[in-house]
């Protein structure tokens, strides 16, 4: 597919067009995000001091909010991405648009959790 | 291979990798979750994945399936939104070798601890 079709208002103005946007926005900062994540981790082998010393790195709290912000894209894209799998590959009933309330519950939840458990 | 079997055969590599990664990231969540309190230390970090072949396979199977999962996204969103810039090839297949190769080095050096 070379071009995409052009959506007015009322082509995004319901819930599952935010659905849509969210799961393409999530996925997308999360790709961008692995590679660093896996570049940080790959610091372990130059053993645990050289690894604690790349770990000091992202000791300022915008990477604390960082790390909290992708907790919780990485749950809107779990969430959003079983609801899909759900719509793609479930039974049909339905209209299902529960599951994109319950996919914003879960991310928010995750969210709280994180704040809960870190420091 | 024409274009529209490509297409159908990357949707179904999507979806099934979608599939890993939805048992492996509830994983990983419950993970963070656990890991996170009283902060995260590399000792603390090497002590949970040093030497342990359960982890390391868990999260070697979570990189292939990210490396299958991601780039096709991102090829998608690039060849929906910038069809004429040619930049979804060039990006999605180096996104994907960032990914197996940062992704393998980071398990084994969790597993390994560098002492290789």
């Amino acid at each position: 597919m070379s071009s995409r079709p052009t959506l007015d208002y009322r082509a995004k103005s319901h819930l599952p067009y935010f659905a849509y946007a969210c799961h393409r926005f999530s996925g997308l900062l999360l790709a961008c995000f692995i590679p660093l994540h896996f570049l940080m981790l790959s610091q372990s082998l130059r053993g645990a001091e050289g690894f604690e010393a790349s770990l000091k790195l992202t000791d300022f709290w915008v990477f604390k909010f960082g790390e909290w912000a992708l907790v919780v894209l990485l749950a809107v894209h779990l969430a959003g991405g079983v609801r899909l799998l759900i719509i793609e590959f479930g039974p049909w009933n339905g209209l299902r648009k529960g599951w994109i309330q319950i996919s914003i519950l879960f991310a928010i939840v995750c969210g709280l959790l994180f704040l809960y458990f870190a420091n | 291979m024409s274009q529209a079997v490509l297409q159908a055969k990357l949707w179904y590599a999507q979806r099934i990798s979608a599939m890993v990664l939805g048992v492996c990231v509830a994983i990983h969540l419950a993970i963070i979750f656990y890991a996170i309190r009283g902060g995260l230390t590399a000792q603390e970090i090497l002590g949970r994945t040093q030497g342990n072949l359960g982890f390391a396979i868990f999260y070697e199977i979570f990189v292939l399936a990210c490396f299958v999962h991601a780039p096709i996204g991102v090829a998608n969103i690039l060849q929906e939104n910038i069809p004429q810039a040619g930049m979804t090839k060039p990006i999605s297949w180096l996104l994907a070798l960032l990914i197996l190769i940062l992704g393998t080095t980071a398990v084994i050096g969790l597993y390994t601890g560098g002492a290789i």
